[in-house]
Formats: structure tokens, sequence, C-alpha cells
């Protein structure tokens, strides 16, 4: 067999495999925006509560391997607390509870890093925290922390191959299963080596201009 | 107008305002000089609550600001801030500096409120800035941007936190000329300034601070001609 025919046997469901990534990818950031998001502001409020349920939760997060957690989501709590998860939701759940964590130090240290003259400034003028915080911090925030989200965007990716444990057919497990009936192992996973490569480069390419274009 | 009774403020166990005293009156122009340090500014910054009083009692048109029940928001609404480094929002042309507040709070519609920034443009000077980001501008346009700003919530007072300290000195004249027309135009001011010539020539008050206490406290002439104070001498020798 050689190298044309194995590609064109195992592109296809490598490319499913592929699609199957950047799924799980793409909901798992907007979970673990939104979960870095309010933990985020949780954990630069002046509540002490809050910011120790911010705090917990990062370093639980920080504090155990994905695939401990991925394991967790998929095996331990539904047995625990009786309820059946398809394992997509599971992976879903675990990278975007995983890349959460990581986001909430992006988000504070993105807050952190307006100047405090700009809360002041909004604040005498009459708007409410809230108002300041959404309408004048944020917005600036979120452009200094592009750098940090892209590199988190990257790492989640490639965390998504920790999934196939997990039985998910992304584009690792995708490999796997065609190792396993062609035995060309080192074609195969050059392929999905390039495959997550290339994918990687367009984004980051992608982001870095987003950024040019976005500077204050 | 203002009425500020017995205030002290503590930073944990640095007290940087001692007990202060002092009233100003509606159009009245009142500025606060002294040595760094002395407390000029946390003062101001007590006045519109961006810091809370350990003691004491300041009343706005007869209103307790540091009360519980106070809307700390209602309040500011009606006090002007200007900030010694501008803190125009970075991200907002000049225009929607100036009309980002009045349309959220005042639910101004957005057209009425750009007539409104334009004429306070005009006011300034920068009638040509308008679209223009703040990184584009100088020192002192950022600051009568800022000044515009301010006067677009239509406050009652206006505070001045060392407008000038951060300009170039050829950027120093346009802005204090600005205040000058504001001061003119009947508005109260409250301004915490090294400007000396400025205090002497627009204040209808000046108070002398030094450590936390007012050391003294008299029309403009009077201070800088004849001051009573060992103290104020002592610094007034240094700066003029």
């Amino acid at each position: 067999m050689d190298f044309i025919e194995l590609f064109r046997e195992s592109f296809p469901s490598l490319l499913s495999g592929l699609t199957v990534t950047l799924k799980i990818t793409a909901l798992a950031l907007v979970i673990a925006t939104l979960l870095g998001l309010l933990f985020g502001l949780m954990s630069i409020s002046n509540n002490k509560l809050l910011m120790f349920i911010a705090r917990i939760y990062v370093d639980l997060i920080r504090g155990t391997p994905l695939i401990v957690q991925a394991f967790f989501i998929y095996f331990g709590l539904p047995t625990a607390l009786d309820f059946k998860i398809n394992a997509f939701s599971a992976g879903v759940a675990a990278v975007g509870i995983n890349a959460g964590a990581y986001m909430v130090e992006i988000f504070r240290a993105g807050i952190m890093a307006v100047d405090k003259g700009q809360m002041e400034a909004a604040r005498s003028l009459g708007l409410s925290y809230r108002k300041s915080m959404a309408k004048i911090i944020l917005p600036q925030a979120v452009r200094k922390m592009i750098p940090a989200f892209i590199n988190q965007f990257i790492i989640s990716l490639k965390d998504t191959s920790i999934l196939s444990v997990i039985g998910i057919r992304e584009l690792t497990q995708s490999g796997e299963i065609i190792i396993a009936s062609n035995y060309r192992a080192f074609e195969t996973w050059g392929m999905i080596g390039i495959m997550y490569f290339v994918i990687i480069m367009l984004l980051s390419y992608t982001a870095r201009s987003l950024e040019r274009r976005l500077v204050i | 107008m203002i009425e500020a009774r017995g205030i002290k403020k503590k930073f944990g166990n640095l007290e940087v305002l001692k007990g202060i005293d002092f009233n100003v009156e509606k159009g009245e122009v009142l500025c606060i000089i002294g040595p760094s340090g002395s407390g000029k500014s946390t003062l101001l910054r007590c006045l519109n609550r961006l810091e809370e009083i350990t003691e004491g009692t300041i009343k706005i048109d007869g209103e307790d600001i540091h009360d519980r029940k106070t809307d700390v928001n209602k309040l500011r609404e009606k006090l002007g801030m200007v900030f010694q480094s501008f803190n125009l929002f970075p991200h907002l042309n000049v225009l929607n500096n100036i009309t980002f507040a009045p349309v959220e709070l005042k639910k101004m519609d957005k057209k009425q409120a750009e007539e409104k920034a334009r004429y306070l443009l005009r006011k300034v000077g920068l009638e040509d800035k308008a679209l223009v980001y703040p990184e584009k501008l100088s020192g002192g346009q950022k600051q009568r941007a800022a000044i515009a700003r301010a006067l677009a919530m239509e406050p009652e007072i206006m505070l001045f936190d060392e407008p000038t300290s951060a300009l170039d000195p050829e950027m120093v004249g346009e802005v204090l000329q600005v205040m000058k027309d504001l001061a003119r135009d009947g508005m109260t001011m409250v301004v915490v300034t090294h400007e000396m010539g400025f205090a002497r020539e627009v204040a209808d008050r000046v108070i002398f601070m030094d450590d936390g206490l007012i050391i003294e406290e008299a029309a403009p002439e009077q201070l800088f001609t004849a001051p009573q104070n060992p103290r104020t001498k002592d610094f007034l020798s240094k700066v003029l």
C-alpha cells in the first residue's frame, strides 16, 4: 500500500475526527470564557466569600490533571449521582471546566492591567460598578487578554486529544483506530501531527492579525 | 453647597486627614494648595466618595454623602471630577468619551448628546478633535477633553485634582484658560493645584493644607501677600 492510497483511505476519517476536535474545542472555550469571566470577576470582588470560591475553583482544577477530570466527569459523577452523560458532553465539560480555571487568571490579569484611573473616572461620572466594569474596563481588558486567550485556545485544542481515553472519536482517537487496522503508525501519526499543526498555525495567524486590528 | 465637618481619614494606621472643616458656597472657586502628602488630593476624593472618610460629615446640598442611604451614583452625577492623569477612555473617541455618561445615565438620545458634546468641545477649543482617539491628543488636549466629559453631566460642582501637574509646561496655560472660563461662568469649583498664579487670579478663597490639617484659609490676595502662619510662609517662599 503506497502513501497516496493510505492517505486516500484514512484522510476522510481523520477529517471527521478533526471536525469533532474543533467542535469540542469551540464549545469548551465558550464554557471556559463564561466560567473565566464569572469567576474572574468574583476573584477581584471585595466579597471574601466570592473570592474564596473563585480561588477554590482555580486551585482544584489547576491542581489535578485533565485526564483525571475527564474520567471523573464521565465515569465518577454519573455513578455517584446516578445520571447518564454521553462522551461528547463529558468531554466538552471537562475541557471547558479545565480551560475555565486558566481563563479566570487570564481575565483577572486583563482587568488588573487596566489603569485603575479608568474605574475611578467611570465611577466619578456616576456609573455603577457593574456598568463601569461592563462598558469601560472589560472592553479594554479583553484587548489586553487576546494573546493569553489565544494561547489557552491552542492548549485546549491540543488537550482535546486526551479525550480519546473516554472514547470520543476526535482526531487522535480516529488515528488510533486507523492504525489498529493498518499498522502504519509513522505515516498516520505524521498526518495527524500535521493536521494539528496546520490548524493551530491558521489560528495563530488569524489571532495575530486580529490583535493588530484591535490595538487601542 | 459643600459643608465638611471634622473630616478624618485613615489608611490603616496612617492618618492623612486629621480633622478638616470647610465650606464651599455656590459659585465659589476654592483652591487647595499645600506640599505633596499634605492630604489635599485625598480630601478632594472624599468629596465624591472615591475615598470613604473615617470620621466626620460631608454635606452636599444638605445631603450627608457618607450616609448609607445616600445613592452614591446619583451624588456623583452632581460632581464633575477632573484627574491629574486625565483618565480618558482609550477605547472611545473624544465624542464618545463625552456622550458616554449622559447616554447611559440621563437616557439622553445619542443625537442630542452628540450635539451637546460638540458644543462643549467648542467651548474647550477641541471642535476638530471629536472623532479622534485619546492617544492622538496632546496632554493639554486630553485634559480639556476630560473637562468637557465631566461637564457633559451638567454637574453642580467641579472637582479638579491637580489638573495640570502631568502636563508639559507649554500646555498648562490652555487648560487653566478653560478652567478660568468655567469659573467666570459661575461654576462652583474645588481645585487642588500647584499653580499658584491660577489660585491667586481665579480663586475666591484659598486653603493651605499641611500634614492633614488646614493651616490657613484666606482670600488669595491676603494668603499670598500676607500669610499669617509660619508654615504657610515657609511653603510659599519655596514655591513662589
